[in-house]
């Protein structure tokens, strides 16, 4: 009974470690699905295997070693290397434009549609 | 009456989408990456290139008013041409420079060095690049002026030039 207890102890154990691996890889790779290869033309670092891309691999697991949450990482990489680094831009005074203008153009066709159909109903 | 409308909402899409193309043709389209000066380099600790031992950069930028930081290679070409800028560049008293050896052969590097003198008052290895992303670098050659106060002037991608020699000078003095 102690052995099976034991076993089941170990085996528990073994599963939340390669869990908690997998779970860090999951993150690392959408984190460096997330960055640009700078010195690359349309790869993202994890697509890239150039010197530069090899390196911020290196980076961004260190980073995330040290307990650095995603946001964190990216904020390092910004700070580094501004907005660019990241293909997924965030909402501030520069991007504001590029996000808003998308969602007008949508309500502003949908108003045309619209009222295409009221004048048709009537 | 709708015609009209239509018309003068077209004819002010037109120029909108016209004036974006007209002004955006003179813009160069080959991406440039984004310099950022004035930030302050953050506080790093690197193996020295001779001794593989540990070093503080608080210890390296403590002595003079300017320091040029160069990362370099044996193995980059554009590096053995900015070379002797580097080598006149250590004649000036108020610079320190500082190399960086960036994912290199120990060897290599040293016959390097032996071959076209050594400008450098430090020389931190860079064994997988980490140090250089974490300063902010692309690549080799990349070079970065830095004054007393650690803060970065100047940042040149690529190698040093006539031009960008020159603007160092300038700078420095």
């Amino acid at each position: 009974m102690k052995i099976i207890k034991f076993t089941l102890i170990i085996f528990i154990f073994l599963n939340n470690i390669s869990f908690s691996d997998e779970k860090n890889i999951l993150l690392e790779n959408k984190i460096l699905k997330n960055i640009r290869c700078l010195i690359c033309q349309g790869q993202s670092v994890y697509d890239s295997q150039s010197d530069f891309a090899e390196s911020m691999k290196l980076v961004v697991r260190e980073k995330l070693d040290l307990g650095m949450s995603e946001k964190d990482v990216y904020i390092f990489l910004k700070n580094q290397y501004g907005d660019w680094i990241l293909y997924d831009p965030e909402f501030n005074n520069k991007t504001y434009f590029l996000w808003v203008f998308p969602i007008l153009i949508f309500f502003i066709g949908g108003g045309i549609i619209l009222k295409k159909f009221v004048v048709l109903k009537k | 009456m709708k015609n009209k409308y239509l018309l003068i909402i077209f004819g002010i899409f037109f120029l909108f989408c016209f004036t974006v193309f007209f002004k955006s043709l003179k813009n160069s389209n080959a991406y440039k990456p984004e310099i950022i000066n004035g930030k302050i380099l953050s506080p790093f600790v690197a193996i020295d290139f001779y001794s593989n031992k540990k070093i503080l950069s608080e210890d390296i930028f403590n002595d003079r008013d300017f320091y040029l930081i160069n990362i370099w290679a044996s193995w980059c070409m554009p590096c053995r041409a900015e070379h002797n800028y580097l080598i006149e560049l250590k004649k000036q008293n108020s610079l320190k420079l500082v190399g960086i050896n960036y994912k290199d052969q120990i060897e290599n590097a040293k016959r390097f060095l032996n071959e076209f003198e050594n400008p450098y008052s430090k020389i931190l290895k860079d064994k997988n690049g980490t140090l250089s992303i974490k300063l902010g670098a692309y690549g080799v050659p990349e070079t970065f002026i830095i004054n007393k106060k650690k803060k970065i002037i100047k940042k040149i991608i690529g190698p040093i030039n006539e031009k960008t020699y020159n603007e160092i000078l300038k700078i420095i003095k």
